[in-house]
């Protein structure tokens, strides 16, 4: 069975952990470097962005989840996961992992009154819509040639990617009842998905 | 695109789980509690200490305060309304804030009606001591419940109380047959739907946050284990004598709630926690909790 693990520093962990186990994967909160041993995927959940970041670097896990990225480790980050899986991101206040190439803006539609639920068209999981339960959500604004934009808004702002092993969607499928996206990033995870 | 609905309302409050919002009065105050790691802040023109010893009416804090820590922090700005001040609210939300606090910490506009909180897009949290008040609340449509405590007293007693009220009304809820359900909901003064939603989920439908008391980093980790999900520190933090590392230290204490170890090392060298209150030496007419129903 795989060990998939999910960053449980801050933020909606549990709902992750939740979902994985409904994919018959052994699923385990991580806090402190030394329990990212022995795992065969990672998710950075959704959160605030600015406490996750600076617990991970409060806790030394900034070094070994770097290292991870560059050896090609699975990892799916959501919302907050998202922005700190980033190149660069629109607000200095976060110095997020830097490995996936995409800009990203924070609170990119505004504040909570703006949040915002829509269906979204993503080929890889094919029909039906995924419904996106967007909280607060960071927007891609630009995308290297690396990497491979998963789905839009109907304005084309991305709000999913995929580089390599790395997964990174604004919104929160954590939230829903739809486990197509984590059963896609466990494909990711058992290698059959390649790219 | 549909905004404004519950699950973002709800969603937001998941995102805060396993974090710490801190009582704020100042940009200082407020950069000092992102940077220690705090999920939210809540803007506030005194806090509950302050407030408690002022006396008089308090009421919601001048928006020129609220928008200033808006403008300096990058995570979500929380402002309280008072109980049934519906106009507080709108003007809360007309300012941008995150979170509504309809709070019994400032002084109640309605003895008999709170919020209804489903007219608004902004979500709201509010305080209970037991299920049936946390119930009523979210028939309302507050989007998280907190327990009480006793704000600004830095005494963890009351939190406990309502924590441990909260969830043994759950588990007592979960080993009932349906048609007791009816008779307990009636005694827990709580519609029917969402004791009978209680009972098949073994939990409430919304986040639930501890609040009113916590001064360190064992009360917040105390909170933890006892069932809530993050915690608000209100005058425990800047009415402590070294407010960056006791933020530092609670918030670590949170994440790490089942870590004794880190925990005991989080608790080291902090100083002077804020001055306690036993609650038995406070008059009635000043308790906080028993505002709102």
């Amino acid at each position: 069975m795989k060990k998939i693990g999910v960053l449980a520093l801050q933020g909606a962990f549990v709902e992750h952990l939740a979902l994985l186990r409904r994919l018959d994967v052994a699923a385990f909160p991580i806090r402190l470097p030394r329990e990212l041993e022995g795992l065969d995927g990672l998710v950075i959940p959704g959160g605030e962005s600015t406490t996750i970041g600076r617990l991970m670097r409060e806790y030394d896990l900034m070094a070994p989840l770097s290292s991870l990225c560059n050896d090609g480790f699975p990892i799916m980050g959501t919302c907050a996961g998202m922005i700190l899986l980033a190149r660069r991101v629109s607000d200095i206040n976060i110095e997020p992992l830097g490995a996936m190439d995409i800009e990203v803006k924070r609170n990119a539609s505004g504040r909570q009154v703006d949040s915002f639920e829509t269906d979204l068209e993503i080929p890889a999981i094919g029909e039906p819509p995924f419904h996106g339960v967007f909280i607060r959500a960071p927007f891609i604004e630009r995308a290297g040639d690396g990497v491979a934009v998963l789905a839009q808004l109907p304005d084309g702002t991305g709000v999913a990617a995929r580089q390599g092993n790395m997964l990174a969607l604004a919104f929160h499928p954590e939230l829903t009842d739809d486990l197509r996206l984590h059963s896609y990033f466990l494909s990711i995870v058992n290698g059959d998905r390649k790219r | 695109m549909d905004k404004g609905t519950w699950t973002v309302k709800t969603g937001l409050a998941q995102m805060l789980k396993g974090g710490v919002i801190m009582d704020v009065v100042t940009l200082d105050q407020a950069k000092i509690a992102e940077e220690a790691g705090a999920c939210a802040v809540m803007a506030l023109e005194r806090v509950p200490a302050d407030i408690r010893a002022a006396g008089g009416v308090a009421r919601m804090a001048d928006p020129s305060v609220i928008l200033a820590i808006m403008e300096a922090v990058s995570i979500p700005v929380m402002a309280k309304c008072r109980i049934g001040h519906f106009v507080e609210a709108q003007a809360l939300e007309a300012l941008g804030v995150d979170f509504i606090d309809e709070s019994e910490v400032l002084t109640p506009a309605d003895e008999s009606h709170h919020i209804w909180k489903h007219d608004f897009k902004v979500p709201f949290v509010c305080g209970c001591r037991d299920l049936g008040e946390a119930l009523r609340r979210l028939a309302e449509g507050a989007a998280m419940i907190r327990t009480k405590g006793e704000a600004g007293t830095g005494n963890i007693v009351e939190a406990v109380r309502h924590m441990r009220a909260v969830r043994d009304e759950i588990r007592k809820l979960g080993s009932m047959t349906t048609d007791e359900l009816v008779a307990e909901a009636k005694a827990l003064g709580a519609p029917l739907e969402l004791a009978i939603e209680v009972h098949k989920t073994g939990g409430l439908p919304v986040v639930n946050f501890a609040a009113g008391g916590i001064a360190t980093p064992t009360d917040a980790a105390l909170m933890m284990q006892l069932g809530a999900e993050g915690v608000f520190v209100g005058s425990g933090i800047f009415k402590s004598s070294d407010p960056e590392r006791m933020a530092k230290a609670i918030v670590k204490a949170t994440t790490h709630y089942r870590d004794p170890a880190i925990i005991a090392e989080a608790s080291k060298g902090l100083g002077v926690a804020m001055p306690g209150l036993d609650i038995r030496t406070i008059a009635e007419e000043n308790l906080l909790a028993p505002r709102g129903w």
